[in-house]
C-alpha cells in the first residue's frame, strides 16, 4: 500500500492504492469518478483516456498512479477551472468551439482531441490547420468527426487569440 | 369552466417510487421529472411481488410487455405542464435522441426543451425492435412510429380544449402547448397540464392520425443542437463505460487463444491471495474473473489465462486463400430475384463482362472497449432478478429475451437500461459485454461491471462484417446497351448475433453452452420471392428492373436479371456492420459498371443513367455531378502518365436498401504510382432521404460516413493465421488492426442535401458509406488505369493489380 498526493481538477487529494503500476485512468475512474478520461483501448493507441498532467496531454492509461504523484491531473471536467476561463454554459472556450462546431458523434473520443488541442494551441496560437492536423497525429475518431473537430479547434484559436 | 372530458380518464394509480428510481437512474437531470410532474401512467402495484421483483419488474407493467399501440406508452403529460416521451430508438452518437425530440416538439407544438424524452428502458418504452439499419428515421415517421402516436395524442387534446372552451376545434390555435380561440381573447386558453391533468389518454394509436404538414414545420428540418454533446464536451457524460453501481465489481473474461478451442483444466488456485479476492467464473468455455477494481481483475485474468488448457480448435485457411476457400465451402443459396432468361439473352449478347470483387471481414472497430453492468440477484429461475446497463441496440431483442435464455430468468425480471457508449456501426461488443458481465454477476451474486480489453473486444466479442466474394456477369448488345445482368454473391456468416431466444448465435452464449443455430447448406436455391426482389440488402444491382411476378421494385431498366446469394460458415464469427451486405454488393455492382463504361469508353455516368428509370436516383446524380463539377468524359483520365502522382475522379450512386434513401458521390483521389498510396482529395456526397430533419446533424453522419468509407476502404482487413494448435485472429488492437486516423490526409467534403418535402423521410445513417468505397476504386482506375478489384486498397493490392493488368 502507498498513498499518493495528487490535485485532481484542482483539489488536493491523497489515494491509497495497493499496487504502484496501477494506471492513473483506473484511479481516475474508480476512486475519483471522472468521467472525462475514458478508457478506449489501455494501450496508448487512441487518446480518448487523455488528460493534462501538468498542463501536458499524456495518455492516463499507460501512466502509472506512481508517475503521477505529487502532480496536478486536468481531465476535461476541470479544464475551464484550470485555465480560469468560461462559457456561460460552464464550458472552456474550445469545449465551447466543439459545442459550436457540433464536432462529434458518440462523442468518446473526445478527450484527445479537445485537451491535445488546448495545449498546442496554447504553445501555438498562430498554427495553421496542417499543424492541428498534425498535433492531433495519431488520434483515433471513429465515428470519423475529424474535419469537424480540426474546424473546432481552428475556430477557438481564431476567436481566442 | 371544467373540463367536459371525452378521454376515460380513470385516475390510475401513480407510479410507485421504485419505479420512479429506475425511469430516473440515467436522467440525473431530470431525476425528479415524474415525481414532481404526477404523472399517472398506469397502475403499477407491488401486492403479492417481493422488493427484489418489484425492483427489476417493469414499472409500468409487470408483464412487461409494452404494447406499442396504445397512447399512454409514448407518451405522459402531467398536471405541471410536463411532457415526457417514451420512445424505442436509442442514441449510438447519430443524432436520434435529438431527432426523436423534434418529431415529438413537431407533432405537440412545444418546443423541445419542454419534453423529456425517455429511451431504451424494457418495460418502460415502446419495443421498437433494434436501433439499426438506418431505418430509426423512417419508422418514427411511419405508421407504428413515434409520430403517430403523438398525433393521436395531439388529435385528442385538440378534442379536449375544443370542449374545454367551447369552441370548435377548426377555431383552435396551440402555441407551445397552450391553446387559445383564433382572433379571441388571448387570456382565454388552456393548456396541455389542465386537460390532461396527468392522467392517461386510454387511446389506441390511430395508424392514420394525419401529421403536421411539412409546410407548418417550425422543428424538423432545423438544426436543432444535439442535446447531449455539451455534456460530452464538458466531460460530465455519462457513458455505459462510466456506469457505477454500489457494491459493484469488476470482471474480465478470459477467450479461447485459438479459434473453438475448449477448456481442458482450469487451476481455480491460479488467482489465489492475489489481491482484490479474485474469484474465477467458469461455464464450460466461458471463463472470467471477478475482482474487487478493474486493475486487480485485469491482473487476476493475466494469470488465469496461463492456468487455462485449452484443446486444439480449428484451423483456418491461409489469409491468401480466404476468397478461394470461401466459393470452395458448402453454400445455401438464395435468388434474390431472377427472370428466368438470364442465359439465354447472355448468350445473344455482342460482349460479355465478368469480373469479381472481394472484400474483407472488417470489424465495427468501437473506439470504446465495450462495457456493461450487470446485478443479477438470485441465481437463476422466477425469483432471480437482473438488472442490466447496456449500450445494447434493443432493450428487448438482443438484451432482455437472449438474457433471459442465457440465465435462465423470466423476461419480466430483467430490467435493461439503455445506456449510450461509443460509437456502435452496428453489433459491435456492446451486447456481448452485457452477455459477459450478465454471467459473471450472476455466479457471483454481485453486480458486476465488465469492460473487455482491447484484445478481447477485437478478437473475442467482435462479430466481424460479412467478407463478400462477387462474381459480375454483365451483357452488352451491339450498342453497347446492357440486356442482361447475372450476380452471384458469397458471403461468410457464422451466428449473425444472439437475438431472442439464441444466445449461441453470441460469443458469450456460444462459450456458455448454448448451440448456435445450425448451418444448413442447401441442394437447389430458394426461390425469389417479391419480399427479395424489393432488396433490402443491395444484393439487385440499381441499373434492373428487379420484376417479380411482373412487378418492378427496382430502378434500373435492364429487364433479364439473376441475383444468386451463396452463404457460406464464416470461420469467425459475424454480424450486422454498416452497410451490411449493401456495401459489399454496391461496392462490386458499382465497379463493374464503371469498367463496362470505360470498355465502351463512355462516361461513367452518362452510362448509368441510361440504364435507369428512377426520377429521384437520377436526379440526385445529376444534383451531385454538377456541384462537383463532373468532367464528362470516359475513364482512365488521358494524358495521365504511368508514373509518378496522378489524379483522377470515380463516382457511384444507389438507391439504399432499395427504398431507404437515395445517395450519389463523386471522389477525386490522387495516387502515388511509385508507392502504392492513394489519397482521398475531394468527396462531393449528396442524399435525397426525403424530408431533412436536422440538417447539421445530417451533414454530421455524412461526413463520418466518408471519412469511416474511406478507411474502410483503403486500410481496413481483420488479419489471421494459423498456429500448431489452430487458428487465430491477429488484428487484436489498432497497431494490427489499423483505421483512418488523425494525421492522415484527410478530403475535402462538400455534402449535398436535396430537401425532398414531397416524399416520405428516409435514413441517413449507411447510405453514403455504402458508395464511397466503389467511388474511390473508380477514381484510382480513373487516374491510373488500373482496376482494383479486392478490398481494401492498400499499395500491395495496387502493385498486384498493376501487374496483373499489365498497366
Amino acid at each position: 500500500m502507498a498513498t499518493y498526493q495528487l490535485q485532481v481538477n484542482g483539489q488536493s487529494s491523497s489515494v491509497t492504492v495497493d499496487d504502484p503500476n496501477t494506471p492513473l485512468l483506473y484511479v481516475l475512474q474508480e476512486n475519483f469518478e471522472i468521467n472525462g478520461a475514458r478508457f478506449g483501448c489501455g494501450l496508448s493507441q487512441c487518446g480518448a483516456c487523455t488528460v493534462l498532467l501538468d498542463g501536458n496531454p499524456i495518455r492516463s492509461c499507460q501512466t502509472a498512479i506512481s508517475a503521477a504523484d505529487g502532480h496536478s491531473v486536468t481531465s476535461l471536467e476541470g479544464l475551464s477551472a484550470l485555465d480560469g476561463r468560461s462559457t456561460p454554459d460552464g464550458l472552456h472556450p474550445i469545449q465551447q468551439s466543439f459545442v459550436d462546431q457540433q464536432a462529434m458523434q458518440c462523442g468518446y473520443c473526445t478527450a484527445g482531441p479537445i485537451l491535445y488541442g488546448y495545449a498546442f494551441i496554447k504553445g501555438n496560437p498562430n498554427a495553421s490547420r496542417a499543424d492541428i492536423e498534425q498535433a492531433l497525429s495519431g488520434l483515433i475518431c471513429r465515428c470519423c468527426a475529424h474535419t469537424r473537430m480540426i474546424d473546432a479547434i481552428e475556430n477557438y484559436a481564431q476567436e481566442a487569440f | 369552466m371544467k373540463p367536459k372530458n371525452p378521454l376515460k380518464l380513470d385516475g390510475a394509480l401513480p407510479l410507485s417510487p421504485k419505479a420512479i428510481e429506475a425511469l430516473n437512474f440515467f436522467e440525473p437531470s431530470r431525476r425528479n421529472f415524474l415525481k414532481t410532474a404526477g404523472v399517472m401512467m398506469v397502475g403499477f402495484s407491488a401486492a403479492g411481488v417481493t422488493a427484489t421483483e418489484a425492483n427489476a419488474q417493469s414499472p409500468i407493467n409487470p408483464t412487461g410487455l409494452i404494447d406499442a399501440t396504445q397512447v399512454d406508452n409514448w407518451l405522459a403529460i402531467g398536471a405541471d405542464e410536463s411532457i415526457t416521451v417514451f420512445a424505442g430508438k436509442h442514441e449510438h452518437g447519430q443524432g436520434m435522441r435529438t431527432a426523436q425530440l423534434q418529431i415529438a416538439a413537431e407533432e405537440l407544438s412545444v418546443a423541445p426543451s419542454r419534453i423529456t424524452l425517455v429511451i431504451g428502458i424494457s418495460g418502460v418504452t415502446p419495443d421498437q425492435f433494434l436501433t439499426v439499419g438506418s431505418l430509426s428515421t423512417m419508422t418514427q415517421f411511419g405508421t407504428a412510429g413515434l409520430r403517430v402516436a403523438l398525433d393521436t395524442a395531439r388529435d385528442a387534446l385538440f378534442q379536449l380544449a375544443s370542449q374545454y372552451l367551447d369552441v370548435p376545434v377548426s377555431q383552435l390555435a396551440v402555441t407551445n402547448g397552450v391553446f387559445s380561440v383564433k382572433g379571441g381573447d388571448p387570456t382565454y386558453t388552456v393548456s396541455y397540464g389542465q386537460l390532461v391533468q396527468g392522467q392517461r389518454f386510454n387511446l389506441t394509436v390511430n395508424s392514420k392520425a394525419v401529421p403536421n404538414d411539412p409546410s407548418t414545420w417550425k422543428v424538423i428540418g432545423t438544426s436543432v443542437p444535439r442535446v447531449e454533446v455539451p455534456a460530452k464536451a464538458k466531460g460530465s457524460f455519462q457513458y455505459a463505460q462510466k456506469v457505477r453501481v454500489p457494491g459493484m465489481l469488476h470482471g474480465k473474461v478470459v477467450r479461447p487463444p485459438v479459434l473453438d478451442a475448449h477448456v481442458m483444466t482450469i487451476d481455480k488456485t491460479s488467482v489465489s491471495g492475489m489481491p482484490g479476492n479474485p474469484q474465477v467464473v467458469q461455464v464450460n468455455d466461458f471463463v472470467g474473473v471477478v475482482a474487487d477494481t478493474e486493475w486487480h481483475a485485469l491482473n487476476a485474468a493475466q494469470a488465469l489465462a496461463a492456468a487455462v488448457t485449452w484443446s486444439a480448435g480449428s484451423t483456418l485457411p491461409a489469409q491468401t486463400d480466404l476468397y478461394t476457400y470461401m466459393t470452395a465451402q458448402p453454400s445455401a443459396d438464395a435468388f434474390q430475384v431472377n427472370t428466368g432468361d438470364v442465359d439465354k439473352v447472355l448468350g445473344t449478347a455482342g460482349k460479355t463482362i465478368t469480373a469479381q470483387y472481394l472484400y474483407p471481414f472488417q470489424m465495427h472497430g468501437a473506439l470504446a472497449s465495450s462495457c456493461a453492468v450487470a446485478d443479477v440477484r438470485g441465481g437463476t429461475g422466477k425469483t432471480a432478478t437482473v438488472k442490466i446497463w447496456s449500450a445494447t441496440q434493443g432493450v428487448y431483442a438482443t438484451t432482455r429475451a437472449v438474457l433471459s435464455t442465457l440465465l435462465g430468468i423470466p423476461a419480466p425480471n430483467i430490467l435493461v437500461t439503455f445506456v449510450e457508449g461509443s460509437g456502435g456501426y452496428g453489433h459491435n461488443g456492446a451486447d456481448p459485454a452485457a452477455y459477459d458481465a450478465a454471467l459473471l454477476s450472476q455466479a457471483v451474486g454481485k453486480p458486476v461491471r465488465m469492460q473487455y480489453t482491447r484484445r478481447d473486444e477485437m478478437t473475442g466479442a467482435e462479430h466481424y462484417g460479412h467478407a463478400t466474394v462477387s462474381n459480375e456477369t454483365v451483357g452488352l448488345d451491339a450498342n453497347g446497351s446492357i440486356i442482361a445482368w447475372d450476380y452471384v454473391a458469397f458471403r461468410a456468416q457464422r451466428g449473425e448475433g444472439a437475438i431472442f431466444g439464441t444466445p449461441g448465435n453470441g460469443i458469450p452464449g456460444y462459450l456458455a453452452g448454448f448451440p448456435t443455430t445450425k448451418f444448413v447448406p442447401t441442394t437447389t436455391p430458394a426461390n425469389a420471392t417479391a419480399s427479395t426482389a424489393t432488396n433490402g440488402s443491395n444484393f439487385i444491382p440499381p441499373y434492373v428492373t428487379s420484376s417479380f411476378n411482373g412487378v418492378s421494385y427496382g430502378t434500373g431498366t435492364i429487364a433479364s436479371h439473376r441475383v444468386l446469394t451463396r452463404v457460406v460458415l464464416s470461420p469467425f464469427w459475424t454480424a450486422w456492420l454498416r452497410s451490411p451486405d449493401r456495401l459489399q454488393n454496391t461496392w462490386a455492382h458499382e465497379s463493374v459498371m464503371d469498367e463496362v463504361a470505360a470498355s465502351l469508353q463512355l462516361d461513367p455516368v452518362q452510362y448509368r443513367t441510361r440504364h435507369l428509370a428512377d426520377p429521384r436516383l437520377i436526379n440526385v446524380i445529376n444534383t451531385v455531378t454538377q456541384r462537383a463539377n463532373w468532367d464528362t468524359r470516359f475513364s482512365p483520365k488521358p494524358g495521365n502518365a504511368r508514373t509518378g502522382v496522378v489524379t483522377g475522379r470515380g463516382f457511384a450512386c444507389v438507391l439504399y436498401e432499395g427504398g431507404n434513401g437515395y445517395c450519389a458521390l463523386v471522389a477525386e483521389v490522387s495516387v502515388d504510382q511509385q508507392s502504392g498510396i492513394i489519397t482521398v482529395t475531394n468527396v462531393t456526397a449528396g442524399i435525397d432521404t426525403g424530408p431533412v430533419v436536422n440538417p447539421n446533424g445530417l451533414r454530421n453522419q455524412m461526413e463520418g460516413q466518408v471519412i469511416q468509407g474511406i478507411s474502410r476502404t483503403l486500410v481496413e482487413e481483420v488479419k489471421f493465421r494459423n498456429q500448431p494448435t489452430g487458428g487465430f485472429i491477429t488484428s487484436g488492437d489498432w497497431s494490427t488492426y489499423p483505421v483512418l486516423s488523425f494525421g492522415n490526409p484527410l478530403p475535402v467534403i462538400d455534402t449535398v442535401l436535396i430537401n425532398n418535402l414531397k416524399a416520405s423521410p428516409t435514413g441517413a445513417g449507411e447510405t453514403i458509406i455504402t458508395i464511397i468505397g466503389a467511388a474511390i476504386g473508380n477514381a484510382v482506375f480513373d487516374a491510373t488505369g488500373v482496376r482494383m478489384r479486392q478490398i481494401p486498397l492498400t499499395p500491395p493490392n495496387f502493385f498486384a493489380a498493376k501487374s496483373a493488368q499489365n498497366v
